[in-house]
C-alpha cells in the first residue's frame, strides 16, 4: 500500500496503472457477494434475448476495481469519501478467458482545506471507455 | 419508435426503512475478495483496529449490496412496470460520510427521486440513505438505472 502524502502530491500526478483480468467465475463470485444475480451477468442466453452481445459485468463490478485504483493509492479504503460513474459501455466477457479491464488515474484537484485530492479513473476494456466521468475524493494523510 | 412503459408517478416516492441490515465481517471479506480489495483492513480486525476502525472495513462500493436490496421494493414492484432483464446501470455514486465497518446495523430508506422516459428509454433515478439506528448518517448511495427499449422488430 502506498504511503502518499497530501504534501507530495501535485494535480496532474498519475495514480498507478492497474490491469485486471475478470472471468466468468468472477462474474459468478461478484453476484454472490453483492446479490446481484441478474442473469445478463451469469447466462449468455439470456444476455443474448436481450440484445446484448454476450454476458457482460456487473458495472458495479467494473466500478469496484476500478475504486482500488483510488483507495490503494490513499492507503486506506476509508478515506475513499465520494465515488461516482456512469457506465458508458459494457465489459463484454467471454466464455473462455477473460475480459481485461485497464485502470488509469490522475490527480485532477487538491482542497488543502480538507486535505482531499479528486482523482479521475480512466477505465477501458477492449479499446472502449466503459467508465465515464469515474471521479473519486479521497484524504490524504 | 417501441418504447418502455414506466410509471412515472412513482417519481417522488420514499420507501422508509424497514428495520436494519447488520454488516458481517463474512460479507465483508467476501465483497473484498470479489472487487479484488487487498488492503488487510477489509480482512484482517487487528489492521482495521490499527487504522482506528471498529472492525473490517467495507470497501468503497459495498453500500450497493444495500442499496439494490432497497432499490428492489420499487424495481421489482409490478405496479412500476419494470422489466428487470432489460436494465442496465446507467450510473452511480456513493457519498461516505462515515466508514461503512463490520457491526454496524444500516437501515435503509429509498427515494425515487426521478423516473422519465428519455429516447424510448425509461431512466430511474433513486437515492438510498444509510444510517445507523441513532440516525447518524452513514451513506448515501444514488443510483441510475436504465429500462432499455425492446429492439424494432
Amino acid at each position: 500500500m502506498s504511503t502518499v502524502r497530501f504534501e507530495d502530491v501535485q494535480v496532474g500526478d498519475a495514480l498507478p496503472a492497474a490491469r485486471h483480468e475478470v472471468t466468468r467465475a468472477d462474474l459468478r463470485a461478484y453476484a454472490e457477494a453483492s446479490g446481484d444475480r441478474n442473469p445478463i451477468h451469469l447466462d449468455e442466453s439470456v444476455a443474448r434475448s436481450v440484445g446484448l452481445p454476450d454476458v457482460i459485468a456487473h458495472g458495479m463490478l467494473t466500478m469496484g476495481l476500478a475504486g482500488q485504483s483510488a483507495a490503494d493509492w490513499a492507503g486506506d479504503p476509508a478515506a475513499v469519501l465520494e465515488y461516482a460513474t456512469k457506465f458508458t459501455a459494457p465489459v463484454v466477457v467471454p466464455a473462455q478467458g477473460a475480459a481485461v479491464v485497464e485502470v488509469a488515474g490522475t490527480v485532477a484537484a487538491l482542497d488543502e482545506q480538507r486535505r482531499t485530492a479528486t482523482v479521475d479513473l480512466a477505465v477501458t476494456s477492449a479499446g472502449a471507455k466503459v467508465l465515464g466521468r469515474a471521479r473519486a475524493v479521497v484524504r490524504l494523510p | 419508435m417501441t418504447s418502455v412503459t414506466v410509471d412515472e408517478s412513482f417519481q417522488g416516492r420514499v420507501y422508509p426503512a424497514s428495520g436494519a441490515t447488520a454488516v458481517t465481517a463474512g460479507a465483508v471479506r467476501a465483497f473484498a475478495r470479489a472487487v479484488r480489495a487487498v488492503h488487510p483492513a477489509h480482512h484482517d480486525t487487528a489492521a482495521a483496529q490499527a487504522l482506528g476502525h471498529a472492525d473490517v472495513v467495507a470497501p468503497p462500493t459495498f453500500a450497493v449490496t444495500l442499496a439494490q436490496r432497497a432499490d428492489a421494493q420499487f424495481i421489482t414492484d409490478p405496479a412500476a412496470g419494470i422489466d428487470y432483464s432489460r436494465v442496465v446501470h446507467g450510473e452511480q455514486s456513493f457519498t461516505h460520510h462515515r466508514p461503512i465497518v463490520a457491526g454496524d446495523e444500516l437501515s435503509a430508506e429509498l427515494h425515487v427521486d426521478r423516473v422519465r422516459v428519455v429516447r424510448g428509454n425509461a431512466m430511474v433515478t433513486t437515492r438510498t440513505e444509510l444510517r445507523l439506528a441513532d440516525g447518524t448518517p452513514v451513506c448515501t448511495a444514488v443510483s441510475t438505472l436504465v429500462v432499455r427499449a425492446p429492439e424494432e422488430q
